[in-house]
């Protein structure tokens, strides 16, 4: 059955990322991966990196959303996030260096490594990768 | 009386300072209005944002949280955003003046500089303490966000007690208003007030349509995690994003100022021009004269 459509808007400081209807959005939060689809009760959540989905009438579309913020209506769910990318805006070489180099920073942890940013960077680096990968 | 040959010579200077002036003028115009387009499109952010920070500051009653509690005595940072480059008339030297004219004490400030120009200008004064004036050419969102990690760094370790930016702010193409806000303690009051006055300003002096942000203001509103949490991010994320966008705005102001300076400059050398020309076209015509009477003189002498 196809759900009700609702609006969903992505912003980022640089640019409107996304504006249009969906049918369900899933994303990362801060309490774990939430799914929302129309009529979801009101809510403000914190973005954990990772995926986003967004399931449209064309389709999926995928994107790695990094941090920030959503803001869910009933009708509309509004994402603020600082750092959004779409899945082809991703250099894959350059996410698996990534992820290399923070895998190693964590592993190596020496005294003055700043552990919090360094897993971040994981997060975020791993985010790009799953993107992609599907 | 200058001889013929000077005045040429001092017209021609002139002539290619304005083509100089001319071609600055336009490079500010084009940049400018990329500048002011971006400026717009992180609007739609910045309001939502401060929606949502509004939401929630009227959702919880007695607030306390450590970006909002006073302290007394200690350094002020002070980021003071400006250019890299000159020839902007005063705009430079408008932001260097907030600081040095205001209330603050010398010694208890930390300088942020971005732009080189308001850098050289503070350093030997004050206490310089980073320098990010890579930035300023092209300012994204990552460079706000490591300058802003950098000052609540300073900020939660105690170095500082109060964080300001000092700006130009970007009412319209002629209008440019140097200014300094406070970041933190984060007073939502303040940041209220001054959010409405820019909304008014830029309505009064712009009759474009703005982006009106839709309303956000919803009776049962959940937060998860709870509220107290949220803006141990939330505030961070929104002084971010006025670094930004006072750099998105400076970058603007700056280019609006460099084409007012350089057109007023290209109109200046079309005077001097004018004038020179009169001299040269009077000197030209006198010393026809003179080689005239002289050859009558000559002419006279001879029969």
């Amino acid at each position: 059955m196809a759900e009700k459509p609702f609006k969903v808007k992505i912003v980022s400081p640089e640019r409107l990322f996304f504006q249009g209807d969906a049918e369900k959005v899933e994303f990362n939060t801060t309490e774990g991966e939430i799914g929302i689809y129309a009529r979801h009760i009101p809510m403000t959540v914190l973005i954990a990196p990772g995926l986003l989905t967004l399931y449209t009438e064309e389709g999926e579309k995928k994107a790695a959303l990094h941090s920030g913020f959503a803001e869910i209506l009933p009708s509309t769910v509004t994402v603020l996030a600082e750092v959004v990318e779409w899945a082809d805006e991703i250099d894959a070489d350059r996410a698996q260096a990534a992820v290399e180099r923070a895998r190693e920073r964590i592993r190596k942890a020496a005294e003055e490594t700043d552990l919090d940013r360094a897993e971040i960077a994981l997060h975020r680096a791993l985010a790009r990768l799953k993107t992609i990968k599907k | 009386m200058a001889s013929m040959r000077d005045i040429k010579r001092r017209r021609q200077s002139i002539q290619s300072t304005q083509q100089i002036a001319k071609a600055m003028k336009l490079v500010a115009t084009v940049k400018l209005q990329r500048a002011r387009q971006r400026v717009e499109r992180s609007q739609l952010y910045f309001q939502s944002l401060h929606a949502t920070i509004t939401s929630i500051f009227e959702k919880m009653e007695d607030i306390e949280h450590k970006y909002m509690s006073p302290r007394e005595d200690g350094k002020k940072a002070v980021i003071v955003i400006s250019s890299n480059r000159g020839l902007a008339g005063g705009y430079n030297s408008n932001v260097v003046r907030l600081i040095t004219r205001g209330v603050m004490k010398k010694d208890s400030l930390d300088i942020y500089a971005v732009g080189k120009k308001g850098r050289d200008a503070l350093k030997n004064l004050y206490n310089l303490k980073q320098d990010y004036s890579g930035c300023i050419e092209d300012p994204t969102y990552a460079d706000a966000m490591c300058i802003s990690k950098d000052v609540l760094d300073a900020y939660r370790d105690g170095e500082v007690s109060e964080i300001h930016i000092a700006y130009t702010a970007f009412i319209n193409t002629i209008v440019h208003e140097p200014m300094t806000v406070k970041l933190l303690p984060f007073d939502s009051e303040e940041h209220r007030e001054r959010m409405e006055l820019s909304k008014r300003r830029r309505k009064e002096a712009d009759t474009k349509e703005e982006v009106i942000p839709e309303e956000f203001d919803c009776p049962s509103m959940n937060f998860e995690p709870e509220a107290q949490q949220a803006l141990d991010i939330l505030i961070p994320n929104y002084i971010t994003c006025l670094i930004y966008s006072g750099m998105l705005e400076a970058v603007a102001s700056e280019n609006g100022a460099r084409m007012t300076a350089m057109d007023s400059a290209a109109n200046n050398a079309e005077d001097m021009i004018e004038d020179l020309s009169l001299l040269y076209n009077r000197a030209r015509q006198a010393s026809i004269t003179q080689e005239l009477t002289e050859i009558i003189g000559g002419a006279n002498a001879i029969s």
